[in-house]
């Protein structure tokens, strides 16, 4: 093949709308990290195992790695820099993770949170096993599960009070 | 950037889908659906399609359709919306549950399943238990095939390049009919070790088993030890593990494959 083919694509992150020339090979995951600078969203696995670089697509969480970024061409992107308010202030899963050590080295962690803003949404008031059902996809290598499932619930009673 | 380069068509009718796809298919052309097998496959450069067709795009393909006592499921179907009226309805869920993770699941196609013929596939299995048929296109015309003639063995189809599955046809359940599901795999979300699904109360008894062999089948010795009367599931779930194809010291698989068998009976018994 001659030259690398690319496309010009637009869509959503955040709330803004972002528009990159890019080869039509870079993943969504590559796209986020090294065109847009939003670093927060980890590349672990990079075949769909890991979990940590999961996004929300209009809503729905998605492995980052496996989509194309020209696939997401006119929709809505949320990634872990999108979860805290205007202000600052943390989504109330963020700041129950901080309470509860829900995290150690971090890597898991952007991937941990919005698979989980999609659970909550879908599961406001989750057992544990269901919690543990949820994060089934996404690999934690250090804090061991126990003080993120105790966040989650947290978050989730937390959410629901407010 | 890890997959080698390739050149990218985003059609928007299935006219220009297969138009695209006759075109690229002699030089190493492939369909994009939920591409969770694609992408990694490309990542790992086991894939190096030179063009992809994507057809996320395409008007249509995202629809389900029940008529005549048929459900209909389009190319673009995910798995997480896969969804049918009744006991096959029931079934499906049973079964989708098993199908990687929620993320995967937002983005793969039952379609795509059926294209990709992992021996360890849910929906393969669910295809062939049911006899499901597949509607295929291209360029050159359309045509509808047996699941049992699409499936060849593991990752492999009867699918020509240029061919693409529109659609997957399963006939409905009537409402007495009883389902079940078991499988084992070693995590949670991971493909199967062996799975078996099991239909009574239907026209007459249906048992396939998937993962252990290249290809889902259904188990037609064990079909027949089922119309005993009394019916007895341990001996069905012994003659079914006595069926399969396993090199003779398989003895762990073989068992595991009998208790994944009669946990399903009796799910639905
Ligand atoms: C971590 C992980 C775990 C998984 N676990 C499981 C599991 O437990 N069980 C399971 O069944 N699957 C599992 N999968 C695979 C997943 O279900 C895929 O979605 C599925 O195998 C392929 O569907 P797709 O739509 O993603 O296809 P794609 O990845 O887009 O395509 C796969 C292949 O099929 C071809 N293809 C796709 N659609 C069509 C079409 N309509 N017509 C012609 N060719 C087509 C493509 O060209 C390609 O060769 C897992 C995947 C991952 C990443
Ligand atoms: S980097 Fe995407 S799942 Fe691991
Ligand atoms: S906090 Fe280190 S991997 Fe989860």
């Amino acid at each position: 093949m001659s030259a690398e083919p690319v496309r010009t694509v637009a869509f959503g992150v955040n709330g803004e709308t972002r528009e990159a020339t890019i080869p039509v090979r870079r993943t969504l995951g590559d796209v986020l990290r090294h065109d847009f600078g939003l670093t927060g969203t980890h590349l672990g696995c990079e075949h769909g195992v890991c979990g940590a670089c999961t996004v929300l697509l209009d809503g729905r969480a998605v492995r980052a790695c496996l989509m194309l970024a020209v696939q997401a061409e006119g929709h809505e992107i949320r990634t872990v820099e999108g979860l805290a308010d205007a202000a600052g202030a943390l989504h109330p899963l963020q700041q129950a993770f901080c309470d509860h050590h829900g995290l150690q080295c971090g890597f898991c962690t952007p991937g941990m949170l919005t698979t989980l803003v999609e659970f909550l949404a879908d599961c406001p008031d989750p057992t544990a096993a269901q919690v543990r059902v949820a994060i089934s996809g996404n690999l934690c290598r250090c804090t061991g599960y126990e003080s993120i499932v105790a966040a989650v619930l947290d978050a989730a009673a937390r959410m629901r009070a407010a | 950037m890890k997959p080698a380069a390739f050149e990218y068509h985003a059609p928007r009718t299935l006219e220009e889908a297969v138009a695209v796809l006759a075109r690229v298919a002699p030089e190493e052309g492939r369909v994009l659906a939920g591409g969770q097998t694609l992408v990694p496959a490309m990542a790992l450069r086991l894939a190096r399609p030179g063009h992809l067709v994507d057809i996320n795009g395409v008007a249509g393909l995202d629809r389900i359709d029940v008529a005549d006592g048929v459900v209909r499921i389009g190319a673009c179907v995910r798995h997480a919306a896969v969804d049918a009226p009744g006991p096959m309805g029931r079934l499906m869920a049973l079964m989708k549950r098993h199908i990687a993770h929620g993320p995967i699941r937002a983005r793969g196609t039952f379609c795509g399943s059926l294209a990709n013929a992992d021996a360890a596939s849910e929906w393969c299995l669910l295809a062939v238990a049911m006899d499901a048929r597949v509607e295929v296109r291209s360029a050159r015309g359309a045509r509808i095939l047996a699941v049992d003639d699409l499936l060849l063995g593991s990752m492999m189809t009867t699918l020509e390049p240029d061919e693409m599955i529109v659609a997957a046809r399963i006939r409905l359940l009537p409402e007495r009919a009883r389902v079940g599901f078991h499988e084992f795999a070693r995590r949670a979300g991971d493909f199967a070790q062996v799975m078996a699904v099991a239909v009574l109360g239907d026209d007459g008894p249906r048992l396939a088993i998937g993962s252990l062999e290249p290809r889902p089948r259904r188990l037609p010795e064990a079909e027949a030890a089922l119309a005993n009367d009394p019916v007895d599931l341990a001996a069905a779930s012994r003659t079914a593990a006595a069926a399969l194809l396993l090199p003779e010291e398989d003895a762990y698989l073989r068992a595991l494959a009998e208790t994944s068998v009669r946990r399903a009976l009796e799910a639905a018994a």
